[in-house]
């Protein structure tokens, strides 16, 4: 009992750390608008209050149209990421797992460099056809590195690991040949980086509406995998031995963690390092528990590139930076800290 | 949905990975309460007989039923939550404490949904009492020694509360006095709980002292099954794991106590006589 309020509590501090991290992002840009401001006009909007207004009109539109959107964008991405860096490391009992094993990033990469090559504006929902291309790319590749894994009726999870690397690298590779034989594509160049690197690039809440509830979706089933997980932990044996599917769970596992992946590169290219670094950082403080590990990693997950993200648009403005560039320059030191500290816990 | 009667019952039972039968039409009939050791050379497929037993395995030929029900009709969980499984040994990525891994056990009887129940923990408690681990409840698994963490996977199995215990050579990593501690905790089991009990052992004499029944395996084949008086004599010993024995009784239990005859003095004894 004692721990299920530990865990109660842990959440309603990341929680508050989320909301913390929003609010500030929101202030924040060339136009600087007080938190407090910008909880009235919230509370307003969804006509909680009725506060009166001590800001610009001009300011309520930055927020709702501009800052939010993004902020909640960005948010989404972070906990996707995270969620998806769970179920990965949990399932293949590898702590160094992230969640582009399953191949989505070279499938994503490819789809959206074939996306920018095409002269079409096409949109759907507020998504240009890059996300759209991305996504499709991402899932394609996973039915394939699936397929190529599969033995029999079984998929091992070493096999699983080599198709993954293998078909991503391969698809990386046409995808780099395509940006060195097209001449629309190297005019396209930034674009093309800039995906690849990670960016924040939501624009419009209908973009939002459709992506939140499949990424809120997701991790609301993956917190279902929770105890299964635990017992994954133990090796794919014992999870049979305590009464497990394997097979079947694992499949699942897989399908949930990479459609959170293929949602996230949709709104945001290829962000390296939140996936990998998130769950690890909250494993090392509140244990390897996957019940309160999934939704913890994710509430983490959404604030640290709410952070990143919001330093990325802020620190060389008005030039943007890709976040990856961010997560990657405080993630990767990070990474190798805790890499030394915690040898004892990576012990096979 | 399964009966107690007839726990395990094989019949005809045949099994192989790629190539070549591991095992060979295995007529196997274990009652409600029997505490069973298998035993037989490296290779000779104690392992896979355990493995088909909880049904991770299939039969290529044959019938496997538990309680009189087909295994074939029962799904894994249904079976997890009669048959446990220790195996011989597992590590662990992370940095799980003995509770957490202890609640495992509780894996057929949790739902995904609803999660784990008052009813759980305390299941698991006993089981941490019963295996006498409850000082070790907060330890790191992976801290402890072979021998403690023998006792946390026996643990994890009795929290499954099952009705047969299966166990894979459970005293192969152990010391003699853990091994000792071990095969008094499943005779006790067997004794108290009337849990059924099937285990794969490697010394010979510890499966002639603590099992009732003992089942010799050769190459896949069952060939004697019965008291450790009828199943361990000089010439199955050295049909089966072509080694020269003596056999004696034990001074305490009368059991039969094997004596192992180094090579030279067969040979010495065989130019005597």
């Amino acid at each position: 009992m004692r721990k299920r309020n530990r865990a109660a509590i842990v959440l309603i501090l990341l929680a508050l750390a989320l909301i913390g991290a929003v609010l500030l992002a929101c202030a924040l840009g060339a136009v600087s608008i007080p938190p407090l401001d910008i909880i009235k006009m919230t509370l307003n909007k969804i006509h909680f209050a009725n506060f009166q207004a001590t800001w610009q009109p001009a300011d309520e539109t930055i927020i709702f149209q501009i800052r939010l959107i993004r902020v909640i964008g960005a948010a989404l991405v972070g906990a996707a990421l995270a969620t998806a860096g769970v179920l990965f490391q949990g399932l293949l009992r590898n702590p160094m797992a992230d969640p582009y094993i399953t191949g989505t990033s070279g499938g994503a990469a490819l789809g959206a460099t074939i996306a920018m090559m095409l002269p079409l504006g096409l949109a759907f929902s507020g998504f240009g056809l890059i996300p759209i291309a991305a996504f499709c790319g991402a899932l394609a590749t996973i039915l394939i590195v699936y397929n190529l894994a599969k033995v029999g009726s079984k998929t091992p999870i070493v096999s699983m690991l080599l198709a993954g690397f293998v078909v991503s690298s391969m698809l990386t590779a046409v995808m780099s040949l395509l940006i060195m034989t097209n001449s629309a594509l190297l005019l396209k160049l930034h674009s093309v980086f800039s995906f690849l690197m990670g960016s924040i690039s939501v624009q419009y809440w209908s973009q939002i509406a459709v992506i939140a509830p499949l990424i809120i979706g997701g991790i609301i089933i993956a917190r279902f995998f929770a105890f299964h997980l635990n017992a994954f932990s133990l090796g794919e044996e014992q999870a049979a031995y305590l009464g497990i599917n394997v097979e079947r769970e694992k499949i699942l596992i897989l399908a949930f963690g990479s459609l959170l992946t293929a949602c996230a590169v949709s709104l945001s290219g290829l962000i390296g390092f939140v996936g990998l670094v998130m769950p690890h950082a909250v494993r090392l403080v509140l244990g390897p528990d996957h019940r309160l590990l999934i939704p913890a990693s994710a509430l983490a997950g959404a604030t640290f590139l709410v952070v990143t993200d919001t330093l990325a648009r802020t620190v060389l403005a008005p030039t943007e930076l890709p976040v990856g560039i961010i997560t990657a320059l405080i993630g990767a030191p990070f990474f190798i800290y805790l890499l030394r500290r915690t040898r004892r816990e990576y012990a096979f | 949905m399964l009966s107690n009667s007839n726990s395990l019952f094989m019949r005809n039972v045949s099994f192989s990975y790629f190539n070549g039968l591991v095992l060979r039409d295995i007529d196997l009939n274990i009652a409600d309460g029997e505490m069973v050791g298998l035993i037989g050379p490296n290779g000779c497929g104690k392992t896979t007989l355990l493995k088909l037993a909880c049904g991770v395995l299939s039969p290529i030929r044959g019938e496997i039923s538990l309680g009189g029900v087909s295994l074939k009709r029962l799904s894994r969980k249904q079976v997890a939550q009669h048959v446990a499984v220790v195996p011989q040994y597992f590590n662990i990525p992370f940095a799980f404490t003995v509770a957490e891994v202890v609640l495992l056990g509780r894996t057929p009887f949790v739902s995904a949904i609803s999660g784990e129940t008052r009813r759980d923990h305390e299941m698991s408690a006993m089981a941490l009492g019963l295996a006498g681990i409850n000082h070790l409840e907060n330890r790191y698994f992976n801290d402890l020694s072979g021998g403690e963490r023998q006792k946390v996977i026996m643990a994890m199995a009795l929290a499954q509360e099952p009705k047969l215990l299966l166990l894979d050579e459970p005293t192969t990593h152990l010391d003699i006095s853990h091994q000792i501690e071990m095969l008094e905790l499943v005779k006790s089991l067997n004794r108290e709980q009337g849990v059924t009990i099937i285990a794969a052992m490697h010394d010979l004499n510890l499966a002639s002292l603590f099992f009732d029944r003992l089942i010799l395996l050769k190459e896949g084949t069952i060939v004697a099954d019965g008291s450790p008086r009828e199943v361990l004599t000089e010439s199955s010993i050295l049909n089966v794991f072509s080694a020269s024995v003596k056999i004696s009784q034990h001074p305490v239990t009368s059991t039969p106590h094997i004596v192992v005859l180094p090579r030279e003095a067969t040979t010495n004894n065989r130019i005597a006589s």
